[in-house]
């Protein structure tokens, strides 16, 4: 008789349970991939374009789906590491074909060659570019995300990515850099 | 519960958490006088001096400056000016290292003195009471005043707040070990130093003045009380030594007992704290029009021959300061500038001087070992007890290590002042500050980074935006194009249109049905002269109705009559085409069968007759001999066939009426064959 009566209150239990979890799934669904989102919050934001995919968030969501964590090349080991910890993961080397030298970049228009043509306008993906069409373009150096994408589409190969020089804002200490001088 | 004021009278002060003991050594150089140094050989003026940003030029290579001369100016309030500290030629403006740890490179405008020291004009103020608060807030700008505590936070900023001022706390405290230069500014310039809190005072309209030094400059304290005396709501506040009471937070929570909130400014709590250096400058610059070109740097420690508090210009190399203070390079392992807490290590000795150098500190081996004797941190906690910002030291310095940056955010890091007391007494000899220092910057970095990526993330989502509504709006332009066009053809031309259509279709229908008239049935086409479709329909049916009779009919005479038939024809020809034909094809019509001829003039009723009036005899006999033949052709083939054959060729007989003969004759020769076919089948 116990038996029974277990029986019936753990099913009871249960279908309560269960009916109380597809309320609450039916309730309280996410709309949109929240993996995908938090991905793309640990990505660079280049929009670069590098990974083969066209910007963060498609990328953010080809990874949430199962695509290799290792193809953002300007986040590097760091951002490898950050999607690492959240997917649960391994760490995975970079993806050998992207250039390891992910050092902060900025795009500079060679202005005096710069013929208006507005290609790397249409490229740019966050319109850090200014100019009109027949006229001299330049670069809005504090938006640029350095990615390149401007490069190869200047018919006049007027566009040079130039590495961003340290500053005091940018500077980082260096213990060992700090070493003992002898000043003569 | 008695008042800020009422505790200071009785000299009973707050406290603040940990703090520590150094030794001071400030014998060194507390017993000398302030010297004045002959001019450096060349002056390195950085543009950018103090927090904020860099002013804009306005002088070049080969101007010839006067002293006290601006040489930049700017409209960006976080941008004070820097003036030239002596007369002489801007040789060049390139850069060079500056008083940063990391010696990077910033522009600097290299002045070589012409040793005539020649001041520009100076207008000398007698009386500052006239002045309104902006005039003495744009002279202190003017001047380049920016706070000579350490920050360097321009000046004229800190005290434009409109908020009311309970407390102006005048910090004279100079708590870190080997720096005098406050005590000696104090002890020699005391008077100034007053007019210039006169002034703030009149800027800030401050409740009380307190001004906070430590009980270890005697000398000091009574130069300022006997300077303060005549001051009005003024409190010499002679505090306990200990290190860090010269941290604003910490003089702050010492005075007046109130601690200020992480992210709020002490301006909020309705104190401003200025340090007693940068009173004698705004006292300097209102006065006598002497804007910020120099100051008293405190050249010690015991690689020194001569160590002194010296006047330094602005711009000074230190290896000037170094040379006239009897520099003794081999014993000497670094170069510190600022205090030996706080100060960081100089790569080289072509550093200059700037608003915020206090010290340069010149010590020995045994005095400040250099090197990194780190070990193991045995978590003995003594870091905790020390902090004055009641942090946990020891927990950030893990997280350091770990570069587990949100965690030293959890740990607040950013309250951290950076005063060195953790490192200090640490028996594992840990340089927890620097720790902390590469940390903070890694955090800044990072934020900015991640600043920088949301901005990326933003522009690259409106661009995606932008792009994806300007091909919806081209794609309804195109739509409406579309439909415009489709619009004009059905409203203006449309009936045109229309009919055409209607036209074109229309003749094709009459095609088609040509065609099927003229397939069907020769008779339909000559009776039917009319184009009326109705009619043709009509006579179409007629036709279709006589066609299915002479079928019955010729199945009938095929299947009782058609050998009989096909015998005659074989046979008589040769009869008829010598005898009266008529008569034969009479007979032939009579005798042989009655059902054929009657079946011929079923299916062509009208036709027969007109083609027998105009063909010949001869002619028709063939005809119905032809006839006859596919008749009897017909016993082996479908039923549909004779009816077709027999119409096929009246047709051709109709329609070509001049080769009617021949193609007669061909019709024979082909039914001829194939009856032989047939036969020999």
């Amino acid at each position: 008789m116990s038996i029974v009566l277990a029986i019936a209150v753990l099913g009871l239990m249960s279908l309560v349970f269960g009916a109380l979890l597809g309320y609450a799934s039916v309730k309280f669904k996410v709309e949109g991939d929240p993996l995908a989102i938090q991905i793309d919050e640990l990505l660079p934001q280049t929009q670069c374009g590098q990974c083969g995919y066209p910007g963060c968030k498609p990328y953010a969501e080809a990874v949430a789906n199962g695509e290799a964590i290792n193809k953002c090349a300007p986040g590097g080991e760091a951002t490898i590491k950050k999607i690492a910890d959240l997917m649960g993961v391994d760490v995975q080397p970079l993806d050998e074909s992207h250039e390891t030298n992910n050092l902060p970049k900025v795009a500079f228009i060679i202005e005096q060659d710069c013929i208006g043509c507005t290609k790397c306008i249409q490229a740019c993906p966050v319109d850090a570019i200014m100019g009109a069409a027949k006229q001299m373009h330049t670069i809005i150096s504090d938006e640029c995300t350095g990615c390149d994408l401007c490069v190869a589409p200047c018919p006049v190969d007027c566009i040079k990515m130039i590495p961003i020089e340290p500053s005091i804002q940018h500077w980082r200490w260096d213990l060992e850099q700090i070493s003992i001088v002898n000043v003569d | 519960m008695e008042s800020v004021v009422e505790r200071i009278t009785r000299k009973h002060f707050w406290k603040f958490h940990g703090g520590i003991h150094p030794p001071e050594q400030k014998f060194i150089t507390n017993h000398k006088p302030i010297r004045h140094l002959p001019l450096p050989a060349q002056l390195i003026i950085p543009l950018q001096q103090h927090i904020g940003a860099a002013a804009e030029l306005i002088v070049k290579a080969g101007d010839y400056v006067l002293k006290g001369q601006s040489l930049t100016a700017s409209q960006h309030p976080m941008a004070v000016p820097i003036h030239a500290p002596t007369s002489g030629t801007i040789k060049a403006i390139k850069l060079a290292p500056i008083a940063h740890p990391s010696a990077t490179q910033e522009p600097c405008i290299w002045l070589t003195p012409d040793g005539l020291d020649k001041w520009r004009e100076r207008i000398i103020r007698e009386d500052i009471l006239q002045l309104t608060r902006e005039q003495l807030l744009d002279i202190i700008a003017e001047a380049g005043i920016a706070g000579m505590g350490g920050a360097g936070f321009p000046t004229y900023i800190k005290i434009s707040h409109q908020t009311p001022i309970e407390f102006l706390i005048i910090n004279a405290a100079e708590c870190e070990p080997y720096i005098t230069a406050d005590d000696l500014l104090m002890r020699e310039h005391s008077s100034m130093i007053v007019e210039g809190i006169k002034i703030l005072q009149q800027i800030v309209q401050a409740k009380y003045i307190l001004i906070g030094i430590e009980d270890n400059k005697p000398e000091a304290i009574q130069a300022l009380t006997q300077a303060t005396a005549q001051l009005a709501d003024c409190y010499l506040c002679v505090l306990p030594t200990k290190y860090p009471t010269g941290g604003e937070k910490q003089l702050i929570q010492i005075l007046t007992g109130k601690e200020i909130a992480k992210g709020t400014l002490p301006v909020h709590a309705g104190i401003i704290m200025q340090n007693i250096a940068t009173c004698f400058a705004i006292a300097n610059a209102v006065l006598d029009d002497v804007p910020l070109i120099q100051r008293i740097v405190t050249v010690t420690g015991q690689a020194l021959d001569k160590p002194q508090n010296v006047w330094a210009l602005l711009g000074t190399p230190i290896q000037h300061l170094l040379d006239q203070c009897g520099y003794q390079a081999e014993n000497n392992n670094q170069l510190i500038m600022g205090g030996p807490m706080m100060g960081f290590s100089l790569p080289t000795t072509q550093i200059p001087v700037v608003k915020t150098t206090n010290c340069i500190i010149a010590p020995t081996e045994q005095e400040i070992p250099s090197g990194n004797h780190e070990v193991e941190c045995i978590r003995c906690g003594q870091c905790a007890e020390v902090c004055p910002s009641l942090l946990l030291p020891q927990e950030l310095q893990w997280s350091a290590k770990a570069n587990d940056l949100p965690q030293l955010e959890k740990l607040n890091l950013f309250d951290c002042i950076e005063c060195g007391a953790c490192a200090y007494v640490c028996p594992s000899q840990i340089p927890l500050v620097h720790y902390y220092r590469v940390a903070k910057v890694d955090i800044k970095q990072q934020k900015l980074q991640e600043l920088k990526a949301e901005k990326a993330k933003t522009r690259f989502e409106a661009r995606k935006l932008r792009l994806e509504q300007d091909k919806r709006q081209r794609e309804l332009k195109h739509q409406q194009a579309a439909e415009a066009r489709r619009a004009k053809m059905n409203s203006t031309d449309g009936d045109n249109a229309k009919s055409a259509v209607a036209a074109a279709l229309a003749r094709v229908k009459a095609k088609k049905q040509a065609t099927t008239d003229t397939s069907t049935t020769n008779d339909a086409i000559a009776v039917d002269t009319e184009n009326s479709i109705a009619e043709q329909q009509q006579s179409q049916v007629a036709a279709a109705v006589a066609r299915a009779k002479a079928k019955r009919l010729a199945k009938q005479s095929q299947t009782e009559q058609a050998p009989e038939i096909l015998e005659k024809i074989e046979n008589e020809p040769k009869n008829t085409k010598s005898n009266n034909p008529s008569q034969d094809s009479k007979l032939q019509t009579d005798s042989n069968s009655e059902t054929t001829a009657e079946a011929h003039h079923t299916v062509q009723p009208n036709t027969v007759d007109a083609v027998a009036a105009t063909l010949s005899r001869e002619e028709k006999i063939k005809l119905v001999i032809g006839k006859a033949k596919q008749k009897a052709e017909t016993t082996q083939s479908p039923l549909t066939e004779p009816a077709d054959a027999v119409t096929t060729s009246i047709a051709s007989n109709k329609q070509h009426a001049d080769d009617r003969a021949q193609r007669i004759a061909a019709a024979i020769a082909k039914a001829k064959a194939k009856k032989q076919q047939t036969e020999k089948q």
